[in-house]
């Protein structure tokens, strides 16, 4: 399943980075979903997979009798999921607020912070 | 030997820095008087200067210091034997004049206590740098003076000439600062000398050395820069933007003098080669003619003087090269002389300044009647300088000359220089002395009058000094000249140079450099007016190379930010991930860490479903044209990785998964209707093949990253601890839910404070819109329905 799952998060990784070498803010959004779910799959996988039961102690017991997968990978994932949505989330916000001023998503037309003519620094003492 | 040997000797070196911290207070309490208690400082370090000379003269060097770093053999040591000792007093003694001269002619000025202790900085860090020691020592009071002099060139700060006059100097003396850096350490590695006194007692180690070469070359590099010799002279005449006081006491008395010290130190270590009595001729000759020449094109007083002390160091450096004993006699009574009669000429024009309102030399005249004092010391230094009899000057010449006359070319083309060099000295020393003091007063001066004491005390002092010293010549040579000399040779030399007529070839020389300097006096006027005129037609000089330089400076670096931080994200994005690509790949394959190659996985059908369909979500948003196919396609990646946790026993995952996809593309579907964008980037191809090769790199680094981690034995001892205590510590059935909210509930908050914000932050983003400027498109919330 290790394989399985490397190969799944190799096409998670490559599509994420084709997306956000676009120079469009969407896409570059869309990018960042993938790169969540990518990094998500390999913190799981790292963990070791099979299809076991869930890490739950049974009423009355005070360990699990079976092997369960491992809890680890799956709370810093739990974590990581709902940070990713709210950083989707506020990067939507932005990228949309962003197209309401300057009329596009087109990062080469964003350039308010490192305008294009920026002229020489004084050359005086 | 340890410090309570020689206590008071460091008291010299503390003096003046107690005197520069004390400086702003006294001044503010007793305004421009301060000048007397702090010139006591001064007054105090050469009193116990003088104190110790007994033992100089004798020929007994006085060592005295402590361990600074230990572990790198570095010392915070200081010698002081004939040349530190003479330096030592010229830095003290006229330290003492400049302050008291600096008390008047800065009098009510409301940075005069700044100016204080500034000067008495850069007094305690030329002390420091004549008596150091050790090489380290040294180069760190050597870059003391040059930090020292930017504050005080820089003094007037708000004039545009004053900061660029500060930041060349800064520049040129600084770079002269790394070059003797990169000099000392070399002398290190190569010999292992570590101080002064140990390269003065290894003989030949050093003109043995294979690094002789470039040694020599950066001390002269560090020398030259110091000493405004050619082509680095030309800090030396724009940092005459700093008051007076400054010019009297940095640029002609101590701080310009310390390449020559340096040279003169070094001379029985490096000196007595065929490339030491080459460069040093050539540069030192050189600066002599262009210096004098430059002197007399000019109009402004402290300009001639300006560069007639490049001139001065032109000659030292000359002479210090001519390799015979009796011309390095010369370049040290030389080297006294000048100490003398150009602190005080530099003062007399600043007391001609501050007394009838100028200083440019065709607007001046007639000032004999209404400063006396001043007119007197300008010719007690203008003698001394002419080289004329009974002054120190003269005897400084006759040495000069009886050091270089030969009858072999090279004696002859440096007598030459010389004599052409001191005739031209000889005119700008009178143009200074005699012009504003002469002939009719002009209509443009209102009510000249003479300073106050503290502004003539200094130059008068200076110049009977120099009377008295040459009339009591056979003393000042036992105290003085004699040990200094020797010091400068490596061996005992007795100067006994007296004021008296020896009918021969210096006398003879004197008398042509006489004659030759009136002769260029009376034609001031149409030399100066010859020489300008060559000046403008060269045209390009060193100062104007100095301009484009630095301009060149701030073009590089702002073509170099530009293509760095071009301002284009892709240019970034780009970037980062073929650094992330080559990271993640090329120490696999350099290290040999790639994984092996697997088998196809044995799997079920419903988990190949799974897989294939989280895929296909993928592939499909790549490759889709529309916008809604897109979101769709987003969610149903998202639910296959959803999916694949609820396989893999991890429901809560799934569960949250399922949530947040829905919610995502939702959001999404939402946001895409009031966004008129197309989803497909429309990428030419010339960019999508460079993109998608990055991109697959970037995703095979990530993907045989994990193979080759998942091909590894497993560590299961963290897992096993939260299994084990899930029930026994915390009291909970489900392990993940446990983790979260006990072993790490701290993270946990840390999350929510995050979601929060974000929260926030969308929330302000979409509601405040106050103070934003007019959107550069309809608003589409307003043209949509």
């Amino acid at each position: 399943m290790e394989v399985a799952l490397s190969a799944l998060v190799a096409l998670f990784f490559g599509a994420a980075v084709y997306l956000l070498l676009s120079k469009h803010i969407i896409r570059m959004l869309l990018g960042m979903v993938f790169l969540g779910n990518a990094v998500n799959l390999l913190i799981f996988t790292t963990g070791r997979v099979a299809s076991v039961a869930p890490p739950v102690i049974p009423e009355g017991a005070t360990v699990p009798p079976d092997a369960v997968a491992n809890p680890l990978p799956q709370a810093l994932i739990l974590t990581a999921i709902v940070i990713s949505f709210s950083f989707f989330a506020f990067l939507l916000v932005l990228a949309y607020r962003a197209y309401q001023d300057i009329g596009t998503d087109d990062t080469d037309k964003m350039r308010l912070a490192e305008p294009e003519e920026r002229g020489l620094p004084p050359l005086g003492y | 030997m340890t410090a309570t040997d020689t206590g008071p000797l460091f008291l010299v070196l503390l003096f003046p820095l107690l005197a520069a911290a004390l400086a702003p207070l006294l001044t503010s309490a007793l305004g421009h008087r301060a000048a007397w208690p702090l010139a006591l400082a001064p007054a105090a370090a050469f009193a116990i200067v003088a104190a110790n000379g007994g033992g100089v003269s004798a020929g007994q060097p006085l060592l005295f210091g402590f361990d600074w770093i230990p572990s790198l053999g570095i010392r915070f040591s200081f010698r002081l034997d004939g040349l530190s000792f003479a330096f030592a007093l010229l830095v003290t003694g006229i330290g003492a004049a400049v302050v008291l001269y600096a008390g008047g002619y800065l009098k009510g000025h409301p940075g005069q206590g700044r100016f204080f202790s500034f000067i008495l900085m850069f007094m305690a860090a030329m002390v420091g740098l004549v008596l150091a020691d050790d090489l380290m020592t040294l180069l760190v009071y050597w870059e003391l003076t040059s930090i020292t002099s930017f504050l005080l060139i820089g003094f007037d700060h708000e004039r545009e000439r004053a900061r660029r006059g500060a930041i060349q100097a800064l520049v040129i003396t600084g770079g002269g600062g790394l070059a003797l850096m990169a000099g000392l350490i070399l002398i290190r590695w190569a010999t292992g000398l570590s101080s002064m006194s140990e390269i003065l007692g290894s003989g030949e180690a050093l003109r043995q050395s294979a690094y002789y070469v470039p040694v020599l070359a950066l001390i002269l590099v560090a020398a030259f820069t110091k000493s405004a010799q050619v082509p680095f002279h030309v800090w030396l005449p724009n940092a005459m933007e700093a008051p007076t006081p400054v010019s009297a006491y940095l640029h002609s008395a101590t701080m310009v003098k310390a390449g020559v010290y340096l040279l003169m130190r070094l001379n029985p270590a490096l000196g007595d080669t065929a490339a030491w009595e080459t460069i040093l001729p050539l540069f030192g000759g050189a600066t002599l003619i262009t210096g004098a020449l430059l002197a007399l094109a000019q109009t402004d007083m402290k300009l001639i003087l300006a560069y007639t002390t490049v001139a001065s160091l032109g000659l030292m450096i000359m002479l210090i090269g001519a390799g015979s004993e009796t011309a390095v006699e010369g370049a040290v009574l030389y080297l006294l002389a000048h100490a003398l009669f150009k602190g005080g000429l530099f003062m007399v024009a600043g007391s001609v300044d501050h007394g009838a309102g100028t200083r440019d030399l065709t607007a001046l005249g007639g000032l004999r009647r209404a400063m006396p004092i001043t007119f007197a010391a300008a010719l007690l230094g203008a003698l001394s300088m002419g080289g004329l009899p009974p002054f120190f000057g003269f005897l400084a010449k006759e040495e000069t000359y009886s050091g270089l006359a030969g009858l072999d070319t090279r004696a002859l083309i440096l007598t030459g220089v010389a004599v052409a060099g001191n005739a031209l000295m000889f005119s700008a020393a009178f143009l200074v002395a005699l012009k504003p003091f002469l002939g009719k007063q002009p209509e443009t001066i209102h009510h000249p009058h003479e300073g106050p004491v503290l502004l003539w005390i200094g130059p008068m002092t200076l110049g009977l000094v120099g009377l008295v010293a040459a009339l009591g010549a056979s003393f000042t040579h036992h105290v003085v000249s004699s040990p200094m000399a020797s010091a400068v040779m490596g061996e005992a030399v007795d100067i006994h140079a007296v004021i008296a007529f020896h009918w021969g070839v210096p006398l003879m020389l004197s008398l042509l450099t006489v004659g030759l300097g009136i002769a260029l006096y009376l034609a001031a006027g149409p030399v100066r007016a010859v020489l300008q005129k060559a000046v403008t037609g060269v045209g390009w000089g060193p100062d104007r190379g100095f301009d484009q330089a630095m301009g060149g400076l701030v073009r590089l670096a702002f073509s170099v930010t530009r293509w760095l931080q071009s301002g284009r994200l892709d240019f970034y994005m780009t970037t980062v991930f073929v650094i992330v690509a080559a990271a993640l790949l090329l120490p696999m394959i350099a290290f040999g860490g790639l994984p092996t190659v697997p088998g196809v996985p044995a799997l079920e059908f419903y988990e190949w479903t799974v897989l294939f369909m989280a895929a296909a979500g993928v592939i499909l948003v790549l490759i889709t044209r529309n916008r809604l196919t897109a979101i769709v396609s987003l969610g149903v990646q998202g639910f296959g990785v959803a999916l694949l946790f609820m396989f893999m026993g991890a429901p809560d995952l799934s569960f949250t998964q399922f949530m947040v996809e829905t919610l995502s593309v939702v959001i999404l579907a939402l946001v895409m209707t009031r966004l008129r964008v197309a989803v497909d980037d429309h990428r030419p191809w010339i960019q999508v093949v460079p993109d998608a090769t990055i991109a697959v790199a970037a995703g095979a680094g990530f993907g045989l990253l994990l193979l080759a981690v998942t091909q590894m034995p497993f560590n299961a001892a963290l897992s096993d601890f939260f299994i084990r205590h899930s029930y026994a510590i915390a009291h909970g059935h489900n392990i993940v839910n446990v983790i979260i909210v006990d072993f790490r509930g701290i993270d946990t908050m840390g999350e929510i404070g995050v979601v929060m914000v974000t929260g926030l932050a969308i929330l302000a983003l979409i509601r405040i819109r106050v103070g934003r400027r007019a959107p550069a498109m309809p608003d589409p919330t307003e043209t949509t329905p």
